[in-house]
């Protein structure tokens, strides 16, 4: 009775250092610093592409709702790639597509959209580059992944599969 | 051609296992003398797997770069030493070696193993079978050494050029000679106790097995931490890293089971313990292996994070486990119980001592170990365990060792007395007064070291005392116990005394100190057939004058495209020097770390002692036979 009682915990014991060992089998040991932003929003008065008026970025970004934030130019190749992503992104729901175009002349911009189509509800206009600095940004393309006025996530780069797949994942 | 050579020869040598298996189930109930095609079959296994061990060697001498094992780890510019070494100095490779270590020690096993019961003889077969088998798949499966690649690319990726190194080329056979030797322990004794066959004789017949795995093991220890103190270029030797942990373990296990052993031979006691530890010393290797092999864990031996090899070994390893707590469970039965009696003041009452910190010692290496995977798991929080931790658990606890371990193998059998209790306090005075004249003029923890140093004093003074006494029995022991005070003291003062200087200087600049003053004189450029060497000269002028010439390197090595810093160390009996030097991106200056380290030596030698006792003992058992 001893032996079966003790041989028992011990079959235990050993069962849990399994799983355990399996789970962390499972887990990636490749150390990455955690990128848990979370940081407020910037909060700017800029023209958009489609009224000449100034919008407060406040009142754009809404809460309950993801955003996403893509800066673009129309002289940005990288830019022209991660459309078609973008243009997929935005027929999902309870999700919009805020554009902030860097540096660029109105027209070309107009006529990139024109072409390939727009996936933005609304594009912030960026003549000299300083709203993407207030953003944070590093460069063209980049995009924020915004909940409750705060940015979850930050992507620095055109959005490849990996990233499409991983936005889509969120906001779902 | 020898690629795929080898290649078959592991498939044929699987194979023969099932013939193994199937002539010696066979054999286990008819006949009273065993099989002779059992014991062919054995050696054949063996000479299939050196074949396949050869096949890769040829290959990797030739550069045959269809070989996918080889093209990753070898290049036609390497020396042909390291050509050779580079066979085991990967994943696939040390898989292999490791198989053909199984395989052979089962062959010497049976061959050697002929005054022992038959049964016995064939159980331990199929145990070790079981583990062989395992390798097999794994092998075969998982980490084939002779993959074969399409196009034949020209040329090699390379060794890494840390492992093209003397002491690491022959570091993974000497300690895997220990590692794979605990196998034996480990399918003996769970043969042993499910036919209840665990006796004096048997105590005996195991103990030669327990000490040559002891032995490599703690060469191959040895040679691993003299490789990370001159290779890694920081001049430590021993890092509390999990690798090194991994190894550790089943030293402290063994180490422990060869002392249970004495008391089994002896006095039929202890059996449990016997079992047991011949079980978790061979299950902590395979944990070792699984730790380092998976990439559960980040470390310089993780060559392959695959997934699909961590299960396979981690589903084998547990397989193992829960085999052999099945078998202790249901089939062992502890009849003797002499424990019971035994005498507060005996030799196997020192020895269960021994036993308890020996076991405090290697849990708290295992928690250390694995706690962080348990808690990554539990609650996602990545945290490393450090020195600090070690040293915290394990320096208190050693000062009632070192002193237990210098009186109690004075103590006799069964029932004994303290004898010559003036001599021993004298001793022990002797120790304190050294120690406290040694730490007084140290700016460090008073308490904690004086009482350390003179604990390991005494047991230094008590052991090196009996070498000259008349009533030597037991030399092997003595000189182990002797290499361990040395050890300690070693390290301590090592920790003590050592200096150390890390500065940039450009050439001709000189840094000085209270006790030396470096002088970077110049570099010098020289080319080798696989690197490029930049020598620096730099003169060190002691205190006393005295002037010696330091020529660390950096090499710059082609392929693959790796720079590392060689250290230079001038090695003399009292105290090591030891001088790196580093490039700093876009400076023209070196970064320069100078260390004395006194005593470096007697580490070595120390750890050297200790593995000589266990050849004492084993040529001591050769002679009486």
């Amino acid at each position: 009775m001893k032996t079966k009682i003790s041989f028992l915990l011990l079959f235990t014991f050993f069962l849990i250092v399994f799983l355990t060992f399996y789970l962390g089998l499972q887990k990636s040991n490749i150390y990455k610093p955690s990128l848990k932003i979370e940081k407020d929003i910037p909060i700017y008065k800029v023209r958009t592409l489609e009224s000449s008026n100034r919008i407060n970025s406040e009142e754009v970004f809404k809460d309950n709702r993801f955003y996403l934030l893509n800066i673009w130019a129309s002289w940005c190749l990288p830019c022209r790639d991660e459309h078609e992503f973008l243009i997929d992104l935005s027929k999902q729901k309870n999700f919009e597509i805020i554009g902030l175009n860097y540096k660029d002349n109105i027209n070309n911009a107009k006529k990139f959209l024109k072409e390939l189509d727009s996936p933005y509800k609304l594009v912030f206009l960026d003549k000299d580059g300083t709203v993407a600095i207030e953003w944070g940004a590093y460069g063209v393309p980049e995009n924020f992944l915004i909940y409750n006025k705060k940015i979850i996530k930050k992507i620095i780069g055109p959005i490849d599969q990996v990233s499409f797949l991983e936005i889509k994942k969120i906001i779902q | 051609m020898a690629s795929l050579i080898g290649s078959f020869a592991l498939v044929f040598g699987l194979c023969l296992s099932i013939f193994i298996i199937f002539f010696s189930i066979k054999n286990f109930k008819d006949n009273n003398i065993l099989d002779k095609k059992v014991v062919s079959l054995t050696f054949l296994q063996f000479f299939f797997v050196l074949i396949s061990f050869f096949g890769l060697i040829i290959s990797f001498v030739n550069s045959d770069f269809s070989n996918e094992t080889v093209f990753n780890h070898s290049h036609t510019t390497i020396p042909i030493f390291y050509k050779i070494s580079g066979a085991w100095g990967n994943h696939e490779g040390s898989l292999l070696l490791w198989l053909l270590v199984l395989t052979l020690f089962l062959f010497l096993f049976i061959s050697t193993s002929k005054k022992q019961a038959k049964q016995y003889r064939i159980l331990t077969l199929l145990f070790q079978q079981i583990i062989i088998i395992g390798f097999f798949i794994f092998l075969i499966k998982t980490s084939n050494p002779f993959n074969y690649i399409f196009p034949v690319p020209n040329e090699g990726l390379g060794l890494n050029p840390i492992l093209q190194d003397p002491a690491l080329a022959i570091h993974p056979p000497i300690l895997y000679l220990g590692y794979v030797g605990s196998s034996i322990i480990f399918s003996s004794a769970l043969s042993a106790a499910s036919l209840s066959y665990i006796s004096k004789g048997w105590a005996k017949h195991i103990k030669q097995w327990v000490l040559i795995s002891w032995i490599f093991l703690t060469l191959g220890i040895l040679l691993g931490s003299i490789w990370a103190y001159y290779e890694l270029g920081w001049g430590g030797f021993w890092f509390w890293d999990p690798v090194e942990n991994v190894s550790l373990m089943p030293w402290l296990a063994l180490t422990t089971l060869l002392h249970c052993i004495l008391v089994l031979e002896k006095r039929l006691a202890l059996t449990s313990w016997v079992v047991i530890l011949s079980i978790a010393t061979f299950a902590l290797s395979m944990c070792g292996t699984f730790l380092v092999r998976s990439g559960i864990l980040n470390s310089i031996h993780t060559f392959a994070n695959d997934p699909e090899r961590g299960l396979f070994i981690l589903i084998f390893l547990f397989i193992l486990i829960f085999l052999s707590i099945a078998v202790f469970f249901f089939f062992h039965k502890n009849e003797n119980q002499n424990i019971k009696n035994l005498f507060w003041l005996s030799k196997e009452t020192s020895i269960l001592v021994n036993n308890w910190f020996m076991m405090y010692f290697l849990s708290v290496v295992l928690i250390g170990t694995i706690y962080p995977i348990f808690l990554e798991v539990f609650s996602s929080e990545k945290i490393s365990v450090g020195p600090p931790f070690y040293h915290s658990l394990i320096i208190p606890f050693l000062i009632p060792f070192l002193i237990a371990m210098a009186f109690a193998p004075r103590l006799k059998w069964i029932k004994s007395k303290i004898e010559d209790k003036i001599q021993m306090i004298i001793f022990f005075v002797i120790s304190f007064f050294i120690s406290l004249l040694i730490v007084k003029n140290f700016d460090i923890d008073f308490l904690l070291n004086t009482i350390l140093i003179t604990s390991a004093f005494y047991l230094f003074f008590i052991t090196l005392k009996d070498f000259f006494s008349k009533r030597i029995g037991n030399l092997a022991q003595n000189l182990a116990h002797f290499g361990f005070s040395l050890l300690i003291l070693s390290i301590l003062f090592n920790n003590i005394f050592s200096k150390e200087v890390i500065t940039n200087l450009k050439i001709g600049e000189t840094f000085i100190s209270e006790d030396f003053k470096i002088n970077f004189e110049n570099v010098d450029k020289k080319n080798e057939k696989n690197f490029k060497a930049i020598i620096g000269k730099f003169n060190i002028e002691n205190i006393d004058g005295n002037i010696e010439v330091l020529n660390p390197e950096l090499r710059i090595y082609n392929q693959p495209n790796i720079i590392t810093s060689e250290a230079d160390i001038k090695t003399n009996l009292l105290t090591d020097k030891f001088i790196t030097m580093n490039v700093v991106q876009n400076q023209d200056y070196f970064n320069v770390r100078y260390q004395v380290k006194p005593f470096m030596i007697w580490i070595w030698i120390s750890v050297i002692l200790i593995s000589f006792g266990g050849l004492i003992s084993i040529l001591k058992k050769k002679y009486e036979n």
